[in-house]
């Protein structure tokens, strides 16, 4: 029996998506749900071992989480205002960077074949090793970060710390600006293949120089490329975990504190998932908040333009 | 008809959730099986230089052991990053090992999940009884008047080391035996770029073994009589006060020290550039760097006065690993026979000669490689003048919050801020009530 | 190709030609990224040729003594190679997995309306945003509970972690397929359709080839995410399936970190990375739509 042409073209799109909706179901979806669930929960150590006696809390943890006045809840808050102010200067920088040398990397000369691997090698190295090594470089009296600007530059009076204290916000900046920088370049340089040469040669025809070119031709054509980079960047560097745990272990300091070592302290360490998961619910209904209103923003910007 | 749609999309993804979570997983309420006599699965810890040397050493006395009883022993050593995620994860869905190692400091923290078998009298006999076994390690095994969740297996001790050759040059003829002396040596050392001490500052469990032995001196306990933290007593915050004052005040830790957390406190003592160094067993660790056994030398912790015992006299925390069953074993019987053979005389000597550490059992403590300059003092310490750290469920965010607090002195230390009663005070206080959760 | 070389070699430039100030900013800013890009890995290499009390120690731009010993003792501490060819097969059949479903999934959303387009784009971008560290126990949960059930060993297995990064870089790929997708005209789509291709005929003939450069891009993000994830192939790995990220933290133990070793091995391991990114930059500029049209 044939599939009438019509029905199968009405079903094809469900069944390309098919295989994508199973296993985002099996591995994202349900375990999602499940941990959605588990923030309603007393869910300890007294529990861990058979999640369904663990006691109904009803709304008992996120109580605790926005608690402000309480030490749990200042320090959370305190974490994420400085996650906020992390994740917007990396997300600007690694943009920034990613899309200059994305540009710059446009016109062929010699070696820029070498240039463009080299610069995904940060992307290719272990986070571990890469990190350490970081970690190795901003150390305060064997350092080579301290060595240059103290024992060569002399650009600092002491030795500053870079693991402690108020500067560790640029060392962990400066570590996931490295680590993630070449992801932007990489998606912004295949993103740029596919704007017509055309275009360029007639702008140029006109009179328009360089940054004009990527002022009115460049730009426009990555926007909706760059819509969902920097949605991604974002979301990602709000969630990042290995980087500041490998640089500062189980405790970071203050001003480099990441709401995602607090929800690992509070899930893995103390073994009390029920609040850890109460945090993260909070993340995400508050990621939802901040991506509808890019959406909304940026897709209106877009109809602006098209106009 | 969205709303519709969203409905069904969430009623079909949680059913599978609840499908998926409710099924089995999870500890069963009864006390084990022996449902498959003939194999046991066992997670050793990462004792050795690294898990292939482990495997080499393990190796060979399980075959003794499968030669013995014609149990077959699955090995795996779980290197420690991955251990007590694994341990979470085995306890959460029922799929573990049969036998495994554990710390020492989790033993309380672990029994509260009703994970593990306890050692009862019975339990204990089929191993040869609780006499055979050092009285203070039984007490790092679980909460005090439970029965033990694990059984100690490899035991050690903090000792003081110090550079021989530094002390002669500061014309200093015998290590410190109290704090005062080691304050006063220290001073007469710390000059030209040498310092007196080194201190892993950013090494949460290092900072909390040394506050919690200087507390018990101060005569505070850091948790009262009911499990309650208790970081803010009078003997807490001056135990806390006296450890940051070595690098705040006496200035005998060198401020760089405060973001040690890859034992970097002991390359300084390898290189010569601290005199003394408060650790477990770094023998292998010196030589690896460089540093000869006839260039260092060991002596008990410092005590504030007299000689180590036991009370305020404690001079070390009673580190080491337990040997524990998981309950829903399916080979109750072969576990215990493996526990009995992983801690008889034999054994206990062997591995822990090739460990380097300290047999829990009294009787394989009489043995020459227990006898030498190092491990002599840790065996003493550990008869004679060492506790368990205090055995209540929540030991880990002890560690993580007393220790970060400890962290946070030492950086305000090295930054120079004033360290003062009011301002440790003030960080014990904020730990304490991070505790709460 | 003209070289960069006969263009200022003072003839006559053609218009597109990029200016003198350009050619100076594109030098210096690339000199300095390439600086900050290698300064660590520079760092890595030297520590990795010193013996390990040197390692931490004073900071010197050219080491003391140089030894190659590190490079002979890692695949000893640690079955290095294993950890390797096991990195290998799970990265590997992530990436064609990921890459296979995200291209059928991205190209439904970007051609095609149909009901649940707007939800099912919005749930997957909602995992994004949940911590990943905390899918773990759920996940590990369900694993469990299909061994149990059918017998099918998802934890312990590269299989099971095969499935759970594939699924991972999925969301990330499916969004950044549908945009380059989209930037594909239609038209060609319409001129396959016209030469007598089903659907399915155009995507592979046409939609493929000219979105190639995103492709490469998300088969490089799939892989990296598989090779690089370290939760949960520690737990859903047991010593035979162990992958390389866990593998290299056996370089550390109770007391030593073999530093040295760890910077070799890290090395070692990144070297085939780096030179299939060599290998693949240039199909990240291949193929382009212009001219398949007229």
């Amino acid at each position: 029996m044939r599939i009438p042409a019509g029905l199968r073209r009405a079903g094809l799109p469900y069944l390309l998506l098919l295989p994508a909706l199973a296993l985002e179901l099996l591995v994202h979806l349900v375990p999602m749900v499940i941990g959605i669930v588990m923030s309603f929960k007393d869910l300890t150590r007294l529990h861990i071992g058979d999640w369904g006696t663990a006691p109904w809390e009803g709304l008992g943890n996120y109580r605790v989480t926005v608690d402000f006045d309480a030490p749990v809840g200042a320090t959370l808050l305190h974490s994420f205002l400085v996650t906020c102010a992390f994740s917007v200067l990396s997300v600007g920088l690694c943009w920034l960077l990613g899309t200059a040398a994305a540009l710059f990397l446009q016109e062929d000369f010699r070696g820029r074949g070498l240039l463009r691997a080299v610069f995904l090698t940060p992307y290719a190295l272990p986070v571990y090793a890469a990190v350490i090594t970081w970690a190795f470089m901003f150390q305060r009296d064997n350092g080579l970060v301290n060595h240059v600007l103290h024992d060569q530059l002399h650009l600092t009076d002491g030795r500053p710390f870079w693991l402690l204290g108020d500067h560790s916000f640029a060392a962990l900046l400066v570590v996931c600006v490295w680590k993630t920088w070449p992801f932007a370049f990489l998606v912004v340089m295949a993103g740029l293949q596919s704007i017509p040469k055309e275009l360029y040669e007639a702008a140029a025809l006109d009179g328009a120089g360089m940054l004009r070119q990527i002022r009115r031709i460049t730009l426009p054509s990555l926007r909706p490329l760059n819509q969902v980079l920097v949605l991604v960047l974002f979301l990602w560097s709000f969630n990042e975990f290995n980087t500041p745990y490998v640089l500062f272990g189980k405790a970071a300091p203050e001003a480099a504190d990441l709401l995602s070592i607090h929800i690992y302290q509070s899930s893995f360490v103390t073994w009390n998932f029920g609040t850890g998961s109460a945090m993260s619910v909070l993340l995400l209904l508050f990621l939802l908040v901040v991506t509808a209103g890019y959406l909304l923003a940026t897709s209106r910007g877009r109809k602006h333009a098209d106009d | 008809m969205r709303i519709l749609r969203a409905a069904t999309i969430t009623a079909t993804v949680t059913a599978l959730a609840a499908v998926a979570s409710g099924c089995g997983g999870g500890t069963s309420p009864g006390g084990g099986s022996d449902d498959a006599p003939g194999t046991l699965t066992y997670w050793a810890s990462n004792q050795g230089p690294n898990v292939e040397a482990d495997k080499k050493i393990l190796g060979p006395e399980l075959k003794k052991f499968e030669r013995r009883t014609g149990i077959k022993v699955r090995l795996e050593v779980v290197p420690w990053p991955e251990l007590l995620n694994r341990i979470l994860t085995a306890t959460t869905s029922g799929q573990g090992p049969d036998v495994l190692n554990i710390g020492n400091t989790w033993s309380a923290s672990l029994q509260a999940t009703g994970a593990l078998l306890p050692w009862d009298k019975k339990n204990f006999d089929a191993i040869g009884g609780r006499g055979r076994f050092l009285a203070p390690a039984l007490d790092a095994t679980g909460a005090a008047g439970k029965d033990p969740a694990a059984v100690p297996l490899y035991s050690l001790a903090y000792a003081l080391y110090y550079n021989k050759q530094m002390f002669k040059d500061a014309g200093i003829s015998e290590p410190p035996a109290t704090w005062d002396e080691l304050v006063a040596d220290g001073k007469r050392i710390a000059k030209g770029g040498k310092w007196g001490l080194g201190a892993e500052g950013g090494q949460l469990t290092n900072n909390i073994h040394q506050a919690f032995v200087l507390g018990k001196q101060h005569g505070a306990d850091f948790f009262d009589g009911s499990g309650k933290p208790a970081f803010t007593s009078d003997g807490a915050v001056a135990a806390v006060k006296q450890y940051i004052d070595f690098m705040a005040k006496d200035k005998i830790i060198a401020p760089g020290n405060a973001e040690y957390g890859q034992n970097q406190s002991l390359r300084d003592f390898a290189t010569g550039r601290t005199a003394m160094v408060l650790w477990q067993a770094a023998a292998t660790t010196f030589a690896a760097d460089g540093m000869k056994p006839d260039e260092w030398g060991v002596a008990p912790v410092p005590v504030p006065s007299g000689t180590p015992g036991t009370g305020r006299q404690t001079n070390s925390m009673l580190a080491g690993i337990n040997i524990a069953v998981f309950k829903n074993t399916h080979n109750l019987h072969g576990a215990r026979e493996f526990v009995k053979f992983m801690t008889s005389d034999a054994e206990q000597r062997l591995l822990n000669k090739t460990y380097g550490s300290i047999p829990p059992v009294t009787a394989a403590q009489r043995d020459p490689a227990f006898d030498r300059q190092d491990t002599r003092v840790l065996r003493d310490t550990l008869t004679r003048s060492a506790t368990p750290l205090p055995q209540v469920a929540e030991e880990s965010q002890f560690e993580t919050s007393v220790g970060t607090a400890i962290k946070d002195l030492f950086a305000d230390a090295a930054a120079g801020h004033p360290v003062t009663t009011a301002s440790v005070t003030a960080r014990l206080a904020k730990a304490e009530q991070q505790m709460a959760q | 190709m003209t070289s960069a070389t006969a263009r200022t070699a003072g003839r006559r430039r053609s218009p597109t030609a990029p200016p003198r100030s350009f050619r100076w900013a594109r030098r210096i800013f690339l000199t300095a990224l390439t600086g900050f890009v290698l300064l660590p890995v520079y760092v890595m290499l030297s520590s990795s040729l010193k013996p390990l009390e040197d390692v931490s120690g004073s900071f010197h731009w050219l080491p003391g003594t140089l030894t190659i010993r590190p490079y002979l003792d890692i695949w000893h501490t640690v079955p290095l190679a294993r950890y390797f060819g096991n990195s290998l097969i799970v990265a590997g059949s992530a990436t064609v997995c990921s890459v296979v479903i995200a291209v059928f999934a991205a190209y439904a959303v970007s051609r095609y309306r149909f009901r649940g387009k707007r939800v099912f784009t919005v749930t997957v971008l909602s995992t994004q945003m949940f911590p990943g560290i905390l899918f773990l126990l759920p996940l590990f949960l369900i694993y469990v509970n299909i061994g149990n059930s059918t017998g099918v060993a998802l934890y312990g297995s590269r299989g099971g972690l095969v499935l759970t990064y594939l699924t991972f870089s999925l969301p990330f790929s499916i969004w950044m397929l549908t945009g380059y997708f989209a930037s594909v005209p239609r038209e060609l789509d319409e001129a396959a359709y016209v030469d007598g291709c089903g659907a399915l005929g155009a995507l592979l003939r046409v939609v493929v080839p000219a979105a190639l450069p995103g492709i490469v891009a998300v088969a490089v993000y799939a892989f990296m995410t598989a090779w690089g994830e370290v939760l949960f192939a520690s737990v859903m790995t047991n010593d035979t399936t162990r992958t390389l990220s866990v593998g290299l933290q056996g370089y550390a133990t109770q007391n030593d970190v073999y530093w040295n070793q760890v910077m070799a091995a890290s090395l070692v391991v990144s070297v085939p990375v780096v030179a299939g990114f060599l290998l693949l930059q240039r199909y990240l500029v291949a193929g382009l739509t212009t001219g398949a049209v007229k």
